[in-house]
């Protein structure tokens, strides 16, 4: 299947730089349409198009919009997501640096929707290099009188991957450590300063103009189930054409890795950064949707050359580097599971291990106190469902190692027993 | 239930703070005791409060670095097209390995969190500026520039 380029319709086509090429590309089309509208008749279309939120955890826009515009406060905020720190994830850098306007426009539109006076792009550090473009873009859409009802301001984050969570994201802002915050309150009712506040990705917030261009129903009739429109993904990792690409709700996995981004002897995929889920080369006929595997849209494909257990290793090194440390499951849980990993990758694995992590997995998955630890032990899990022979083999052969290099024979043989 | 004290409308004292942490980075490379005790006294905020903040950021140091600070990312798509090569390559131009500084205080090397740069896996930042795709060769060129 081709791509389909909706959000990503601009990129390449639009100058980044100059308003002018997007308004001759029919930029601000929708805002000046949404302007006519009212707040709620905006969060009703947006609703009916079945828009969920593209940065991973896929809760229905329109709802969260419909929250926060009924919620009672002085001041309203609305927050880009622009915190890309997932592994393998750069969509959003991509449509930054290519069309920032677009990003503005829904912006501007989601802003009216809610009664935000004031909304912020919140950038990662990574991504100082665009933060002058972005501003760029805002002051030329200021200099054409978009920005009345609603200021943008960008805010640059400082390095931390929690950041992304939105109340860590919050907290940032508000100048505290980047740490979560226990929910409820929802941010839609108490966030930023305690103030109603929606936080939206890049990737959702850019869908808005079309859909109010084209319609809830234009929207709608993409996708599958309760999976609308279309997702953007960033490929990387074993494949020969790494990149950016979008597609239909519903494409097929393989469509993604191997039709346009090269892959080959595909061994697994993992779906969704460091948190997401690790699936074997044959079940690339699975479709990409929130109902099967989406996460962020960050894709990474593993040929038949890789050990599995390297890459577990590598996904909770970083998630226990990136663990903001205010929860003890997360905190703890990265740890002694980045230990047992370790042990393992080296050929010093036992039996109890095995359980080990899977009891840790259910404890952390139940107590922690956001996304990150909650699903910290996927890939782990996806690795003991999907490759369970490759953990009892390094097993065997780290009871071979000790053996070897003298000592705890009585150990060998309690394994083969 | 909230873990937040307060509820006011944007007057809190560490609102600016992580800019304001930033821009102090941006001229001096790392937060000094120094500043941090200063931006406290200014904002109202024990000097915890300050220190807190700029040490859970991994872009605000809070001990001197490098004039020239190298951000190999070591996540799994930049690891599975060999980091370690990387990281030789760049030790080999200037001896140094990773959470060192080079004597001359030109430069300091960090392994660092993804940085959004898969597609050109295996990559690097210096200060702010992205390479990617780097080979030995590269890296030789990249660290001559500066």
């Amino acid at each position: 299947m081709a791509e389909k380029r909706i959000v990503l319709g601009n990129c390449g086509i639009v100058d980044p730089q100059d308003i002018g090429s997007y308004l001759k590309a029919g930029g601000f089309k929708a805002y000046e349409k949404a302007r006519r509208m009212k707040p709620k008749a905006i969060v009703e279309e947006v609703k009916k198009s079945g828009l969920t939120g593209r940065g991973g955890a896929g809760f229905s826009c329109g709802l969260k919009w419909e929250m926060a515009l009924n919620a009672k406060g002085g001041q309203k905020y609305l927050i880009c997501n622009a915190d890309e720190g997932e592994v393998g994830a750069f969509k959003d850098k991509y449509i930054l640096s290519r069309d920032p306007f677009g990003l503005i426009e829904g912006m501007l539109i989601a802003g009216m929707a809610i009664g935000a006076r004031l909304a912020y792009i919140y950038l990662r550090n990574e991504y100082h290099s665009l933060n002058s473009l972005l501003v760029s873009a805002i002051e030329q859409a200021r200099a054409k009188g978009y920005l009345k009802e609603t200021d943008i301001q960008v805010f640059e984050g400082a390095g931390a991957y929690v950041c992304g969570e939105e109340s860590a994201l919050m907290n940032s802002i508000e100048g505290q450590r980047g740490e979560s915050r226990y929910k409820p309150p929802y941010p839609a009712y108490r966030g930023l300063w305690d103030m109603p506040t929606i936080i939206n990705n890049v990737e959702t917030l850019m869908n808005i103009p079309h859909i109010i261009n084209k319609g809830s129903g234009w929207f709608s009739a993409m996708g599958k189930g309760r999976s609308k429109g279309s997702k953007v993904f960033s490929v990387s990792g074993d494949v020969s054409r790494p990149g950016v690409y979008e597609l239909e709700m519903g494409s097929l996995l393989k469509e993604l890795v191997v039709d346009l981004a090269g892959a080959a002897e595909i061994k697994a995929v993992q779906i969704g950064g460091a948190t997401g889920n690790i699936i074997p080369g044959y079940m690339t006929d699975t479709p990409l949707s929130h109902e099967t595997f989406l996460g962020s849209g960050a894709v990474v494909v593993f040929n038949s050359t890789r050990d599995i257990i390297d890459i577990v290793y590598s996904d909770m090194r970083f998630l226990n580097e990136e663990s903001c440390g205010k929860c003890t499951p997360c905190r703890e849980g990265t740890e002694v599971m980045l230990e047992i990993l370790g042990r393992l990758r080296q050929g010093d694995g036992h039996e109890r291990d095995i359980n080990s992590l899977e009891e840790l997995a259910r404890v952390m998955a139940a107590a922690s106190l956001c996304g990150l630890g909650q699903a910290a032990a996927v890939p782990v899990l996806d690795s003991l469902r999907y490759f369970y022979n490759e953990y009892i083999d390094r097993i065997g052969q780290s009871h071979f190692l000790r053996s070897y290099l003298g000592g705890e024979m009585a150990e060998l043989k309690e394994g083969i027993r | 239930m909230s873990d937040k004290k307060k509820t006011t409308t944007g007057a809190e004292p560490a609102a600016g703070l992580l800019p304001g942490l930033k821009s102090e980075v941006g001229r001096k490379g790392y937060i000094s005791g120094e500043t941090m005790a200063a931006v406290a006294g200014q904002a109202g905020l024990p000097l915890n409060s300050v220190y807190g903040v700029a040490s859970f950021y991994a872009y605000l140091p809070v001990s001197p670095v490098g004039k020239n600070v190298i951000k190999v990312c070591n996540c799994l798509p930049c690891d599975m097209k060999d980091v370690p090569a990387v990281v030789d390559g760049i030790r080999r131009e200037i001896a140094i390995g990773p959470g060192q500084t080079t004597p001359d205080g030109k430069f300091t090397l960090e392994l660092v969190s993804c940085i959004g740069a898969c597609d050109q896996a295996p990559a690097m930042m210096i200060n702010d500026k992205l390479y990617g795709d780097l080979t030995a060769e590269k890296i030789a060129g990249i660290l001559k520039s500066y």
